[in-house]
Parts: structure tokens; C-alpha cells; sequence
């Protein structure tokens, strides 16, 4: 689960992480009086959504009077914006985050995630912040530094003062940079979070460790237990359909293709978006129904699967195991009782009592092709396509 | 011997009254495995699907003499049961759960480390089908049915694709020494590495069918280790050629974050390590049949 900047600095500051002043509003008239609030003689206004390279499209103002600010909030809200992490349909910003401008010194790069190899949290810092962790990777890879926190026992001072140290940081201002890591990495451990980034961390010309924009991202698996974590999610930052999903627990991501898919099993699904690329389609989702696959939700899946508009052919690929393919047609059959489907459906069974099953579909009224092979199902799906 | 688990491997069922645990043990049960009782806590003394029900595992070890355990306990309890797994003497545990939190499976293994080599449990999972040694014992979830008895090894991150190359090896006639589902997780028990190290070394596993997805490094890892230790064939498959990266496909674990995560790299990698790649997810049977055919 991602988080806006605004939350992760609320966060990171209650972990003794230095932010520059500012706050949240939501109207221009708002942001004019929160301006003068916050004081000084110059502000950014930051449209909040879930994505980086926000500044290159246009997300991010300098302002240098309340009014300004007032007028980039107004130009910022309700706008869809288009970065390169968001897809060509854009983020709606509902939130306008405004903050006293920084005069930087010096801009850091500090991340930390989990490490899969060492099963480990990694901290990963460079002194050329502001540009993309891929792109220091690509063009300063010798600025890069990193640490290895054992989880048992957390994040050591000599980790975080090597690190700090480490990115040049002159001795005075060590141990506010080191106290800045720390309250990173105990933010990452205490809250389940998969990414804390702060990018840039910037040094002021005033001598102050700032973290200048910040985002984390957090364990699904974990929300049970972190009740604020949770409350921190806007829906409004996710495709419409996605949510539909996890409402009803669907595990589904949208793609850009036309073929939609109903799959149980999240590596199944995978493969058989394969098969659709190599027969020469696009898939238009991901979809895993579980590997259960029961009616419910298979009901859910084609309801989901409808709402879809770019979706031209649907394939619903089942492999029953132990919930065998008699039961699975059957829910199916049921659930196009229920629902109309305008667009050729080709349906492949495998697994235990396939005949039965596809004897079952056969005898419904239901109009389908059927498909034996994941292979025969893909190249069915693209050739209904063609049609 | 079979790899990991035997004919007569003393199986318990932690979470054994749920309704998972309840169903799942009765299919256990019915394909042969020896079930030989299980654990929730507050239920000691009763009896459930014939067999002694424990308040814990160590009270389970020692009046059953157990050796596996498969773990149907929700994600919030999931650690903690498998910890005390491991200390009760478990020597092999599968986690079946979906949903245990990344912090919590690397306190596990870090936990785990306080045991010797020898004493150590092997964890298999979480977001795993279990493992089953066709026509011995089945010590997950899969349909027992579709695997026939052989000697062809599988490891598989996901459930269901996992069923799907069973089904393909049986349609032509070839069976199967030992599954085992290491489960969809950034974080798992075992990795692709601990289990092929495992078939290496077991006389009853000709070749080992290795089928992964994007994400993380760990097939890369096996097949290095295939090249430098390896005399038995690999074949690989791996999934997800046309996942978008930073999504997650399903699985916790399948999200392309780095470079040498995503299909295509991983494919070219394994290629190097000497992996014959199953070229798509229809020919995964026939491809290790080519090669079978080859030793």
C-alpha cells in the first residue's frame, strides 16, 4: 500500500525525521490563509498523488506570495496528472500540500527496502539526490552506499554514522544526519513498511538535515495490525477497478490489452497472460479468482471483467483440483445467468472431472468456445479477436 | 527415499479443528498420508477425525512422535506457530497460509538460526500447495490424483501452475518423484535453491522441473547452484512475461523491483546456468520429456 508525501513526512517526523514546515488543504481559499500560517516569503505547492516525477509534470510550484499559492492551489486541484509512473490516464489531485521553500545547500538520496537476497532491510544512500534511484544506478553507480539492518536487533548508530560519514556530511552535522537514518529505518521496522524513500534529503543553507520529499510504501499482509497505516489509504489514487477487486477480494491488476482474463491461481494467471502475448493478443488484466476458484467469485470475476470497456474477448482458464470442473462449470454456468456477456468467451477446464465439466458447459445454453490447452485457449482468444 | 517427506512420515495438523485444517487433513488422510493428530490450542483431550487433538505442539511430539507438521492457522498466528514448530523437534513444517506479514517470516529464519544444521526445521512456504511424494504421502493441498508416481522432481512457486505441469507430465505418461510448493512470498521457508539441492542428492529424482515467476532472485540462485553442483538435468519456466513493473501479480513475491527480476532476464540467466527453458507454459511436460529423452 502506497501513502501520499504529505502522510509519509507526518510519519518520518514522529520519528524524530526534520521536515520543513507546511500542511495539507484542499481549496485555494484555504491554502492562501495556510501560506501565512506557515510564514516566510516563499512556498511550494505540491499536488498529492501516488507517484514521483511529479515536478517534471507539472505537479510542483514556487510561489512567492499567499496569493500565488492560493492560484497554483487552484490550478493544481481536481487536475489529472501525467507522470511517468502513472499511466497515460493520470492521478487526480485532490490534496494540495504547501511547504515553506528550502534553500539547498546539498541534495542526498536515502531509500531503504527489503533486501530478498539477504532477507534483510537494506539502506541504500547516495550524494546525488533528486534524480531516480535507477538513474544514480545507471549514471553515479560509485556515489551508491549501502548498509544491511538485521532485523532481530534494528539499525545500529556506527550503520548510521558509517553511512552518514559515508555521503560526505560534514562532523557537525553527523549526528542529526545519523539520528535522520535511524528514525528512517525504525519507521520501516516498527510499521511494516516495504520502502521508505527520501529524495532528495536535502542540507540547508541554514545547516539543517531536511527531508525534502518522502514516500513509503507498506505490507498488505500487515495492515491487520497497523490500524493508522490503513486509515492513510485514498482509494481515490487507485484504478476504479482495482478497488472493485480488493473489495471482494479478487487479486487484480489492470492492464492496457484487450483480452480480459478470469484465472485461478496468481502463477496460472501469469502463464496464460504469456500464452495471449506469444499467440500475438494483449491481455487487458491480470486476474486471479484464487485458487479455489468458487462461484462467488467467479460471479465477481465476470461482473469485474464487464466493467472493463477495452475488453473485446474474455478467457476464463480454470484448473480444478480437489473444487473439480464439474462444480467450476456449474458456477459458471450460474453466474452468465446472471450476467450478459456481448464479447466471445472461450473457456479452457484442465484438472479433475474435465469431461464432466465441459460436458456441463456444452449442455447450458450458454455461447462459448471451448479450448483443451492453455495454448488452444490463447490462440482461440486472439483468433475470436480477429473476427 | 523420497525427498523431504516418507511413506510413513508422522504428520501433525496445526489449526487441526478449523475448517481447513479440518478439510484439508481429511484429504491428507484419504490419499494415505499418516496423520497422526494435531494441534489447537484449548482442544487438548478431544478427539477430531478419529485422531488426539494437543494444546501444543511439543505435547503433540512427544505422545505421537511426529516429525512434519503443516500449518492451516491464520496470517496473524502463522509466525508464532511455526516457531514453536521448530522448537518442539518439527523436522519439517509447511505453512499453507496466504497473508504472513514480510517482518514476521524474517523473524522466523532468524529465530531458526538458534538450531544446529542437523536439528534445524525446513520451513516450506507460506502462500504454498504443500509437498507430495506420489503414492507415499501428500503433505499439502494439491489434488493427489493428478500425479502420477515417477521420477521427475517439481519445484513451484505457484499452486495452480504447479497442477497444471502435474496434469501435462501425466498426459504423457511421465510421473513425478517429489512436488514441492515453495509458495508465491518475497519471504520463503525454503528457496528454490535449498529444494534442488535436496533432488540432487535423491536416487529416486532423474531430472527436476523448476517453475518460477518474476520477482526476487532466487531461481537465478538455483541455477547457479545447478551449474556449479548439478549433474542431473534442470528445465525452468518462469512466468510473467507480460507483467508491468512495481505491480504485484497476485503473489506478494511477483513484482519486478529490480533489474534480473522480470521474465525475460531471468530466462536469459538460467539459459547461462545451462537451464533447458520450457519456451512457454503449454509445453512445460514436453519439454522435460525432450530432455529425459536425452540422459
Amino acid at each position: 500500500m502506497d501513502i501520499h508525501e504529505y502522510q509519509a513526512k507526518e510519519i518520518l517526523s514522529s520519528f524524530g525525521v526534520t521536515i520543513p514546515r507546511g500542511g495539507i488543504v484542499y481549496s485555494p481559499e484555504t491554502a492562501e490563509n495556510k501560506a501565512r500560517e506557515i510564514g516566510g516569503s516563499k512556498w511550494v505547492v505540491k499536488a498529492q498523488i501516488h507517484s514521483g516525477a511529479r515536478g517534471k509534470a507539472g505537479g510542483v510550484i514556487v510561489c512567492n506570495s499567499p496569493l500565488e499559492v492560493a492560484q497554483a492551489t487552484d490550478k493544481l486541484l481536481g487536475k489529472k496528472l501525467v507522470t511517468n509512473q502513472t499511466g497515460p490516464e493520470g492521478k487526480i489531485v485532490n490534496r494540495i500540500y504547501i511547504e515553506e521553500a528550502t534553500d539547498i545547500e546539498k541534495e542526498l538520496y536515502l531509500g531503504l527496502v527489503f533486501d530478498r537476497s539477504s532477507e534483510s532491510i537494506m539502506v541504500v544512500a547516495s550524494t546525488e539526490g533528486g534524480m531516480s534511484v535507477e538513474e544514480i544506478a545507471k549514471e553515479k553507480p560509485k556515489s551508491i552506499i549501502r548498509s544491511k539492518i538485521e532485523v532481530a536487533v534494528g539499525i545500529q548508530s556506527f550503520q548510521a554514522r558509517e553511512l552518514a560519514f559515508g555521503l560526505g556530511i560534514e562532523p557537525e552535522l553527523i549526528r542529526r544526519a545519523s539520528e535522520t537514518i535511524v528514525g528512517c529505518a525504525k519507521a520501516f521496522s516498527e510499521l511494516d513498511a516495504t520502502m521508505v524513500e527520501v529524495n532528495p534529503l536535502v542540507i540547508s543553507k541554514q545547516k539543517q538535515i531536511l527531508a525534502l520529499d518522502c514516500k513509503m510504501s507498506f505490507d498488505n499482509n500487515a495492515m491487520f495490525r497497523r490500524d493508522k497505516v490503513s486509515e492513510l489509504r485514498d482509494k481515490t489514487q487507485e484504478d476504479d477497478k482495482e478497488v472493485y477487486a480488493s473489495d471482494r477480494g479478487l487479486n487484480y491488476v489492470s492492464l492496457d490489452g484487450n483480452i480480459g482474463n478470469i484465472i485461478n491461481g496468481a502463477g496460472l494467471a501469469m502463464a496464460s497472460m504469456d500464452m495471449i502475448k506469444l499467440a500475438g493478443g494483449e491481455p487487458a488484466n491480470f486476474l486471479d479468482v484464487g485458487g479455489g476458484a468458487t462461484p462467488e467469485k467467479i460471479v465477481k470475476a465476470f461482473r469485474l471483467i464487464t466493467m472493463d470497456k477495452k475488453v473485446k474477448v474474455i478467457l476464463v482458464n480454470i484448473f480444478a483440483g480437489i473444487n473439480r470442473c464439474d462444480w467450476v462449470a456449474e458456477g459458471i454456468v450460474q453466474a452468465l445467468e446472471k450476467i450478459e456477456i456481448k464479447v466471445p468467451l472461450v473457456i479452457r477446464l484442465a484438472g479433475t472431472n474435465v469431461e464432466k465439466g465441459n460436458k456441463i458447459l456444452q449442455d447450458s445454453k450458454l455461447k462459448y468456445i471451448e479450448a483443451n490447452t492453455l495454448e488452444d485457449a490463447a490462440n482461440k482468444a486472439v483468433a475470436a479477436l480477429k473476427k | 527415499m523420497a525427498v523431504i517427506i516418507e511413506k510413513n512420515t508422522k504428520i501433525l495438523v496445526q489449526g487441526f479443528t478449523g475448517k481447513m485444517g479440518t478439510f484439508h487433513a481429511e484429504e491428507m488422510i484419504k490419499y494415505g498420508s499418516n496423520v497422526v493428530g494435531g494441534v489447537t490450542p484449548g482442544k487438548g483431550g478431544q478427539k477430531h477425525l478419529d485422531k488426539p487433538v494437543f494444546n501444543t505442539v511439543k505435547d503433540a511430539v512427544n505422545n505421537t512422535g511426529a516429525t512434519a507438521s503443516i500449518l492451516f492457522v491464520p496470517p496473524a498466528f502463522a509466525a508464532d506457530s511455526a516457531m514453536e514448530a521448530a522448537d518442539a523437534g518439527i523436522k519439517t513444517c509447511v505453512a499453507i497460509v496466504d497473508g504472513i506479514p514480510s517482518h514476521d517470516m524474517i523473524k522466523i529464519k532468524r529465530y531458526m538460526r538458534r538450531y544446529s544444521r542437523n536439528e534445524k526445521m525446513t520451513l516450506v512456504g507460506p502462500n504454498c500447495a504443500g509437498i507430495i511424494s506420489p503414492g507415499k504421502s501428500m503433505l499439502g493441498i494439491m489434488p493427489g490424483h493428478i500425479y502420477k508416481e515417477g521420477r521427475v522432481g517439481i519445484i513451484s512457486r505457484s499452486g495452480t501452475l504447479g497442477y497444471e505441469a502435474a496434469q501435462q507430465l501425466k498426459n504423457l505418461d511421465i510421473g513425478i518423484s517429489t512436488s514441492v510448493g515453495i509458495g508465491g512470498d518475497p519471504i520463503n521457508g525454503s528457496s528454490f535453491r535449498d529444494i534442488i539441492e535436496k533432488f540432487e542428492t535423491d536416487d529416486e529424482t532423474d531430472a527436476v522441473l523448476m517453475i518460477g515467476e518474476i520477482g526476487g532472485p532466487q531461481e537465478v540462485a538455483a541455477g547457479e547452484f545447478a551449474k556449479e553442483n548439478m549433474k542431473k538435468p534442470v528445465i525452468g519456466y518462469i512466468a510473467g512475461l507480460t507483467a508491468p513493473k512495481g505491480r504485484v501479480m497476485g503473489h506478494a513475491g511477483a513484482i519486478v523491483s529490480a533489474y534480473g527480476e522480470s521474465a525475460v532476464e531471468k530466462v536469459e540467466m538460467l539459459k547461462e546456468c545451462g537451464v533447458t527453458i520450457s519456451k512457454n507454459p503449454s509445453v512445460m511436460g514436453e519439454t522435460v520429456k525432450l530432455v529425459l529423452n536425452k540422459i
